[in-house]
């Protein structure tokens, strides 16, 4: 009896799994693969956020999956091939370090399509790429950092030296001088996108040494919680995500975080996963920003003046409304040499291999 | 590069604070493997500490409660490594590892609701005379509790391995456990409280990371700290002086190269973040090279299982 049942339960579960093809006719399945855990409360976070988006919006239609933590290299190939097997039909593979894995296994999966954030191959027509300006939200917070500044040395905790990082320096800086022409900038390279422990540590090095105003380009909240400890005579920004938690202290006073850039992946991944179960799904390569709604500012707290917060906001506006690009001349490289003539803006492509330093920022892009 | 910028006083002390972790967990481990059992594991009950004690310090409101509770969850989590390896016999180097996934799931699985919620952390000591004291007074006296503990726990291990019956008992145990059992001393009870020590103070380093360190809870906070906690107590060559020098190694020189990187130096960073590993090759390479010495280091039934009817 027991084992008539057994089989029973065992014919019933191989009826299910060879079924399960045919049901993944009706129902699109997303994939995601993130290299930190959601609960970084940053970076891997904003992409959950945007991945539970399209769940919110297509109901049953669509199904989610995603893994976590999943390393750079040859790990991120296995995660990837055993997603598309397991029957995703779209795979967004969320890190610059993807991006030799991602065009691997898309070879070898002509049927399902992938989607590689912040990087530039796309080596077979399944491929697509994404990313966001972040430069401009760079740009309001360099603004903002260059007007609050006391010491006149602000600081950019580095992950790697990699276009995207260097173009984010760039873009905060230049910003950061316009508001303040005696200001100087701190870099540091972590070396990790998320170590919450070393994060700190950057953030003391700097605020030991002076500067008061932190923006950072890994993934924790960890450098905020290293200035709240200033109590007041520091500021910093939330990275990726809003960080809200860091925008008042308990005792109701401005907290560190006098703003943010958010990562808002929501548009961008509602309206791919549509684009592939109405048919009108293309490769791209997407570069969009507060325009489309992608890079967000989140609230500024009261830590900041209030003609520095309009200024900010004027800025937002005219980037929204397309009429500012944060990388208009005249500017000019680390050595001296013309980069941008003035009002004349830079391309998308200089942009995307940035490898250079704009004129007054003090040390060298590591090799 | 502006050298001067870096304020030896603020960079001691930082340095101090950044080692606390990996000293406590380091010198834990070294007390288990100098019983001659080797866990691996140090990760999975660092992190299991941080998250219990967080939880408990922003129920609680006290952060000494936190770091109670994060010694008594390494321990009890240690415990099943203990039962696992020394009753059942199984593969240390694979329950050590299994106890690491184990710890990392079970802390994300703990920490979901406590994401991005702020803890009170330990106030600094104001001890009197000595922190007032110029210089020295901001780099060694002006410290929260830990950080003198974790100091004291380590001389304590150092005495407590030289000059007392239960140290030699428990080096006996490490170097030759058929011999101490011939002799009638009770090798798994010594290993089960070898192992329960190390796992109280890699709790402890844990719950240093998420109530002082970074006074949060983040998912996979650790981010290996407890490898380079294995990896001190080699470089030390299993002994406690050595770990409060590797340790503060260890972290002065993730400090340092940071400090160094914004005062503007930007060429041999890299190297420098590689060297304490570069230094652990180094000396393993030495041990393993020169056979008479390296009866003297590693415990000579380290990772071994013990049964007494063998």
């Amino acid at each position: 009896m027991i084992r008539r049942t057994l089989l029973a339960t065992a014919a019933a579960g191989l009826t299910l799994a060879f079924g399960a093809p045919a049901m993944a006719q009706d129902v699109t399945k997303a994939c995601f693969v993130y290299v930190g855990p959601i609960g970084d409360g940053g970076w891997t976070y904003q992409h959950h956020q945007g991945a539970l988006a399209v769940k919110e919006e297509y109901g049953d239609k669509v199904e989610i999956a995603w893994q976590e933590s999943v390393p750079e290299g040859a790990d991120a190939e296995r995660v990837i091939t055993q997603m598309a097997l397991s029957g995703c039909n779209i795979i967004f593979t969320t890190s610059f370090g993807y991006m030799d894995p991602t065009n691997n296994v898309a070879a070898k999966f002509p049927d399902v399509k992938f989607e590689h954030a912040t990087g530039y191959k796309r080596e077979h027509p399944n491929v697509s790429s994404y990313n966001a300006r972040f430069y401009e939200g760079r740009a309001v917070v360099g603004h903002i950092a260059g007007k609050m500044t006391k010491t006149n040395k602000i600081g950019y905790i580095g992950s790697f030296p990699i276009p995207e990082v260097v173009m984010g320096i760039n873009s905060y800086y230049h910003h950061a001088k316009l508001a303040n022409p005696d200001v100087e900038l701190v870099v540091t390279w972590a070396y990790t996108w998320f170590d919450p422990a070393k994060e700190a540590d950057a953030a003391r090095a700097m605020l030991d040494q002076g500067v008061d105003v932190i923006t950072a380009h890994t993934d924790s909240t960890a450098p905020l919680a290293e200035i709240a400890k200033e109590g007041g005579s520091a500021w910093g920004f939330g990275q990726a995500s809003d960080m809200a938690a860091f925008t008042t202290n308990d005792d109701g006073t401005a907290g560190p975080r006098v703003a943010s850039i958010i990562d808002e992946w929501s548009p961008y991944y509602v309206k791919r996963v549509g684009q592939l179960m109405d048919g009108s799904y293309e490769q791209i390569d997407s570069w969009a920003g507060m325009p489309e709604g992608e890079v967000v500012i989140g609230a500024m707290n009261d830590a900041i003046p209030a003609d520095v917060k309009a200024e900010a906001q004027a800025m937002i506006d005219a980037i929204t409304a397309g009429e500012y690009h944060p990388f208009t001349g005249p500017m000019n490289k680390q050595d001296g040499s013309a980069w941008l003539a003035e009002g004349e803006t830079a391309g998308d492509g200089d942009l995307l291999s940035m490898g250079f330093y704009i004129e007054g920022i003090i040390g060298d892009i590591p090799n | 590069m502006d050298l001067s910028s870096i304020n030896p006083v603020l960079l001691v002390a930082s340095i101090m604070i950044s080692a606390t972790p990996i000293l406590l967990a380091a010198i834990g481990e070294m007390v288990v493997e100098k019983s001659g059992v080797l866990n691996l594991g140090v990760e999975g009950m660092m992190i299991t500490g941080a998250v219990i004690g967080f939880i408990v310090a922003i129920n609680t409101g006290a952060p000494l409660l936190g770091f109670a509770s994060a010694a008594i969850a390494g321990a009890v989590l240690s415990l099943t490594f203990g039962v696992l390896t020394q009753v059942f016999l199984s593969n240390q180097v694979a329950t050590g590892l299994g106890l690491t996934l184990v710890g990392l799931g079970l802390s994300s699985l703990l920490g979901k609701p406590y994401e991005g919620q702020k803890t009170v952390t330990l106030p600094k000591l104001d001890i009197p005379i000595l922190s007032d004291l110029p210089v020295v007074g901001r780099m060694l006296f002006s410290h929260d509790i830990m950080v003198y503990l974790s100091l004291c726990i380590v001389v304590a291990v150092w005495g407590f391995l030289k000059y007392t019956r239960a140290g030699l008992i428990l080096r006996a145990v490490g170097e030759s456990h058929e011999s101490a059992h011939a002799l009638g001393y009770k090798v798994i009870r010594v290993r089960m409280m070898a192992i329960m020590f190390g796992g109280a103070c890699a709790g402890l380093g844990g719950a240093y990371l998420s109530l002082v360190r970074v006074p949060q809870w983040t998912e996979g906070m650790t981010a290996g700290a407890g490898w380079i906690a294995l990896a001190i107590v080699v470089f030390a060559s299993w002994r406690a002086g050595r770990i409060l020098i590797g340790a503060y190694l260890f972290g002065g020189i993730t400090v340092l190269q940071l400090n160094l990187q914004a005062a503007g130096l930007t060429w041999g960073v890299q190297y420098l973040s590689m060297s304490p590993y570069l230094i652990t090759i180094l000396v393993l390479v030495f041990i393993s090279s020169n056979r008479s010495r390296s009866s003297h280091d590693a415990p000579a039934n380290l990772g071994q299982t013990f049964h007494a009817t063998r």
